[in-house]
């Protein structure tokens, strides 16, 4: 074995990190008119977290795309990268991203990487009431709780939230990008519910649900909700 | 050694400083040896709910800033001799308060009294937060109403996360005093009922204070309700909350329609 140093200093490593993909639609103004209304309800809702813009499948010109940026940055939407677009058209402002062997033909894949092992599911277990304030974030699983979700709590999870008592603040399941994520809880009152980005809020939630023990998945697009008796 | 207890809340308004002054006195009237501290430092006000606002000299931060020794800034109490008064400042802020400095009085108070009470300030920041830090068992003050409930949720979390029982590793034990509790209003639906405000913050029951006039009359006399008019409702419910907190049982009505007919008479005249 050579004991000689290597001549350079350099660390690398490889890591994956999470991110929120989000995806604008055309035409693109009423799409920030939804982002605004979001951030009126819930005006932290970008803060502290990294934003990745995916604008495979739009045909934008690169104004219009420069524009985007600047739109986005007004809202204090802090952005990682940029998906699917034309690298020129960033004007070297954020990094293009490319996602992974579909992007690069040309190389030769072993087979054991067409067939990605599925990444180890770790569930989450709070024995306790979640109370105001508190914020309970799990990027690789299931959360469940025995107790209650105060209102002014929020969970987050990769996975599917499970509420053992009231469910009074926030829960935001599959919030990685997960769109069989599934919300149950003993009784509902939520402030408000995502699955996968899409989310409804108190307000939204029809009355005959309220108090009940609910389940909640994402059917296509539509929030789909369901008493558990 | 004595058990050093914070009363708190997160909401303002709710009763903190009257409690803390209607649960020393009850404590000390059964010859315990109590010291209220006033963690209120610009806002102070249980020196006059105490009635000692015209005999302080050396407060709490003079003790801190060890300007003062605790001999010289505890005040004793003219009408019971085991009641003592720590007083904050009112010309000085909570940045006042250092951390040294505070853990420093808690340690020196510790051997010489049974019970040490903190009365913490509204809030969640600095005051409230040393307040909280030393305690052994916290007073969870709310009303029923919303609003109250969830800050003194906010606060448990605090208090589970932040005190240093907490980051030692013990559970704290906290204990819910429902204050300014109308069972008129809570019959008619106007107020939380006991069992919502139980349900939703999942901590034992110390007591249920009725609201009353004795309270705002005790306090505008610069005297505790326990001591001032000790065959009020209010302040028997304070002095079944002292026995609770000293570990006695003693048993629990929740105040209703029915059992305050009286009441609903008089509150029925007013209205």
């Amino acid at each position: 074995m050579s004991t000689t140093r290597p001549s350079t200093s350099f660390k690398f490593r490889s890591g994956s990190f999470h991110a929120l993909v989000v995806k604008p639609e055309i035409p693109i103004h009423a799409w920030f008119a939804d982002i605004d209304g979001l951030l009126t309800r819930s005006p932290g809702f970008f803060a502290g977290k990294s934003v990745v813009i995916d604008v495979s499948g739009l045909t934008l010109t690169k104004p219009a795309f420069l524009g985007l940026l600047d739109e986005l940055s007004k809202r204090d939407i802090r952005i990682l990268g940029v998906e699917g677009a034309n690298p020129s058209d960033l004007d070297g402002r954020v990094p293009s991203l490319a996602r992974g062997p579909s992007q690069r033909p040309g190389v030769a894949e072993a087979p054991a990487a067409q067939t990605p092992a599925p990444p180890p599911v770790s569930s989450m277990l709070i024995d306790a009431p979640v109370r105001s304030g508190q914020l309970i974030v799990h990027p690789d699983g299931d959360v469940t709780i025995v107790g209650s979700v105060a209102s002014g709590a929020e969970i987050v999870a990769a996975g599917s939230i499970h509420v053992y008592g009231t469910l009074r603040g926030r829960v935001l399941a599959g919030a990685y990008g997960n769109q069989r994520a599934r919300i149950f809880c003993r009784r509902l009152d939520a402030e408000l519910m995502a699955i996968d980005g899409r989310y409804i809020v108190a307000d939204e939630i029809e009355p005959h649900l309220r108090k009940a023990p609910v389940q909640a998945w994402l059917e296509g697009d539509e929030f789909k909700i369901i008493t558990m008796n | 050694m004595a058990q050093v207890v914070v009363v708190t809340s997160g909401k303002g308004g709710v009763g903190k400083t009257t409690s803390t002054a209607a649960l020393g006195a009850a404590l000390a009237r059964e010859g315990e040896r109590v010291a209220v501290i006033d963690f209120d430092v610009g806002l102070r006000n249980l020196d006059l709910v105490m009635g000692a606002e015209r005999r302080v000299v050396f407060d709490l931060i003079h003790v801190v800033q060890g300007s003062a020794r605790l001999s010289q800034a505890l005040i004793r109490d003219k009408r019971i001799d085991t009641l003592f008064l720590l007083a904050a400042s009112q010309t000085r802020d909570k940045e006042s308060l250092s951390d040294d400095g505070v853990e420093r009085v808690i340690r020196d108070l510790r051997p010489s009294f049974d019970w040490i009470i903190c009365d913490s300030p509204a809030g969640i920041e600095r005051g409230a937060s040393l307040a909280m830090r030393h305690a052994d068992l916290a007073v969870v003050v709310a009303n029923a109403e919303v609003s109250s409930v969830r800050d003194s949720d906010r606060i448990i979390g605090l208090l589970d996360s932040t005190t240093d029982k907490a980051k030692r590793g013990e559970a704290i034990e906290k204990h819910l005093l429902l204050t300014r509790y109308d069972p008129i209003r809570a019959g008619r639906g106007e107020m939380l009922g006991v069992d919502d405000v139980l349900e939703i913050l999942c901590i034992p029951l110390l007591g249920i204070i009725p609201e009353s006039k004795d309270v705002l009359h005790a306090s505008n006399m610069g005297s505790p309700v326990t001591l001032n008019n000790p065959a009020s409702a209010a302040a028997r419910a304070y002095e079944d909350a002292a026995r609770r907190l000293k570990g006695q049982q003693v048993p629990l009505v929740v105040p209703s329609d029915k059992t305050t007919l009286f009441g609903k008479l008089l509150g029925r005249r007013a209205a």
